[in-house]
């Protein structure tokens, strides 16, 4: 009797094809996700994500709170190395429901943390992402300067890593005397690191073999698949929700957004989406000094709702992560306790072109796509 | 343009598809759509061009007790404009038709309210649970949602 072998989403493979297993413990998956490769020799014929490993279902925790802000460190733990934004795109939807303006002060502090905090989560993806391709020392060198930063943040709110900083209509802890001489200091050595990171890196021989032409993502697909942040960005879009969609204080301050080129390949691939990040941390720091050297004086918790009860209602709120659009949807019945919130993680969205845009590679370039994905497990599967 | 603006050429357009219009909710008004013409009008707000909208931020599941929705964040990158739009459908026979062959973002959101919610999209290539196990039982965030004692002999409740 002829056996037939079938994928986990129902295609029959041929003779000379072959299921391989990448994960769930796997280095390059950059966590627990698990890749169905179908593969014939070294070619890879077809990719079925299996996601969920991490889930804890957020949404349904925070139907159970009884105060809004209650949801915000379990927010934290969704995208765990860039929790800042979490909360700032959860207090951007919150706020919106209720009606708040919070105090220019608040604002400033807000988005010296978020880019602050992009500086730290880029710093992962590139570092990680070098290691993935056989490049170990720029990881040292990132991780060394991540720690500066969290650092910073240590002195502000005393996390490191899941803050509970930013709350609806304010923040939990002022700015300490000596963030600002601290922050300067890291804007200084930072640009340092910087160049070192391109001589090392970016600019490396072998680095742009392994990664320009690779994984090219055409900026319609991207589009259609709902990408955002550097995926987008790095197929030579320009669309970044802080200009297009501007919120905050964001438009008060000048910066460029950065898009692919493809100055090594074609606009699209590995390559681009690798570069747009570093780019995005100079101009972070552009951000960063504008907003240190205007910081207005003021209150940062005269805003804070006593009680968060919204009117019934429903909110979108979104914000740009280092990943991408991050959304709220927020539904209100008019309690303390939210009736419905779903997280839209660019994350999530970002990792399901990965079987579109890695077709016909070599199992070896895979890894090098899925690193320029830059994903987080926790924000996947949330 | 704004949401008076979308929906009032939405309304002349598919004048009988259109239940409600929930202009009065704040902050995001939202109309609410018959399930069997969402493809139709999806189609129609992406390929027009004063309104192309070419980007599906977000697809959520939404428990109304007693009804279930699922809800469209669209999003216009020529234009920046946004619109949302609801549809309802019974509990007990929860078919949407499914808009993965417009907007691909689809593709995942659907099977992620399959997953929580068992909206079942029609036409839907690969309807298959994403985040929970492919072997659970029931629907987890269902209003009426109870935990299973035990799965594949493991307790549950911790």
């Amino acid at each position: 009797m002829e056996t037939v072998l079938k994928t986990s989403h129902g295609r029959t493979l041929r003779t000379e094809e072959m299921v391989i297993n990448m994960g769930p413990q796997h280095p390059s998956t950059h966590g627990v996700l698990r890749l169905e490769l179908v593969v014939d020799g070294e070619i890879v014929i077809d990719v079925i994500p299996h996601i969920g490993y991490l889930h804890r279902c957020f949404e349904k925790h925070s139907e159970h709170m009884t105060n809004y802000q209650q949801v915000i460190p379990y927010v934290d733990r969704m995208d765990y190395v860039a929790a800042m934004n979490n909360e700032f795109s959860f207090a951007i939807a919150g706020e919106k429901l209720l009606k708040i303006q919070v105090p220019e002060r608040v604002e400033y502090i807000r988005v010296i943390m978020a880019e602050l905090q992009r500086i730290a989560s880029h710093l992962i993806a590139i570092g990680t992402f070098g290691i993935d391709i056989g490049a170990f020392t720029p990881f040292l060198f990132c991780f060394r300067d991540r720690e500066k930063i969290l650092d910073l943040f240590e002195m502000t709110c005393g996390a490191r890593l899941l803050y509970n900083y930013i709350w609806i209509g304010g923040l939990s802890h002022d700015l300490p005397p000596e963030f600002i001489p601290k922050a300067k200091e890291f804007i200084v050595d930072f640009r340092k690191t910087i160049k070192e990171i391109n001589d090392l890196l970016s600019y490396n021989h072998i680095f742009i073999k392994r990664t320009a032409n690779i994984g090219v993502l055409p900026a319609d697909v991207a589009i259609n698949f709902g990408c955002t942040g550097p995926m987008l960005r790095g197929s030579g879009v320009n669309w970044d929700l802080r200009k297009n969609d501007t919120y905050s204080v964001y438009n008060k301050f000048d910066f460029e957004v950065c898009v692919g080129k493809g100055e090594f390949g074609t606009v699209g691939d590995c390559w681009d989406r690798y570069m747009v990040r570093v780019n995005e941390m100079e101009q972070s720091l552009r951000i960063i000094e504008q907003a240190i050297s205007t910081l207005p004086e003021g209150s940062i918790s005269s805003a804070i709702p006593k009680r968060v009860r919204p009117n019934p209602g429903e909110v979108y709120g979104r914000a740009e992560s280092p990943r991408g659009e991050l959304g709220f949807y927020i539904v209100s019945d008019g309690t303390g306790t939210p009736y419905r919130i779903k997280a839209r993680s660019p994350a999530f969205v970002n990792l399901s072109v990965i079987s579109e845009i890695s077709r016909g590679y070599m199992i070896a370039d895979l890894v090098a796509i899925t690193g320029s994905i830059d994903i987080v497990l926790g924000e996947v599967d949330r | 343009m704004t949401f008076q603006e979308i929906s009032e050429i939405l309304k002349q357009k598919f004048e009988t598809a259109i239940t409600a219009v929930k202009a009065e909710v704040q902050p995001d008004p939202y109309i609410i759509v018959e399930a069997k013409s969402i493809k139709e009008i999806s189609t129609f707000l992406r390929d027009d061009e004063s309104l192309s909208f070419d980007f599906l931020n977000c697809l959520s599941g939404l428990d109304l007790k007693g009804k279930l929705a699922t809800v469209y964040h669209l999003s216009s990158m020529k234009h920046n404009h946004k619109f949302v739009i609801r549809i309802e459908v019974a509990t007990e026979q929860p078919n949407i038709p499914s808009i993965e062959s417009i907007w691909k973002t689809a593709n995942w959101h659907e099977r992620e309210a399959f997953d929580m919610f068992g909206i079942i999209f029609d036409g839907h290539p690969d309807l298959r649970r994403i985040l929970m196990p492919y072997d659970w039982d029931g629907y987890p965030l269902k209003k009426d949602y109870q935990v299973p004692e035990f799965y594949n002999g493991m307790k549950v409740p911790y």
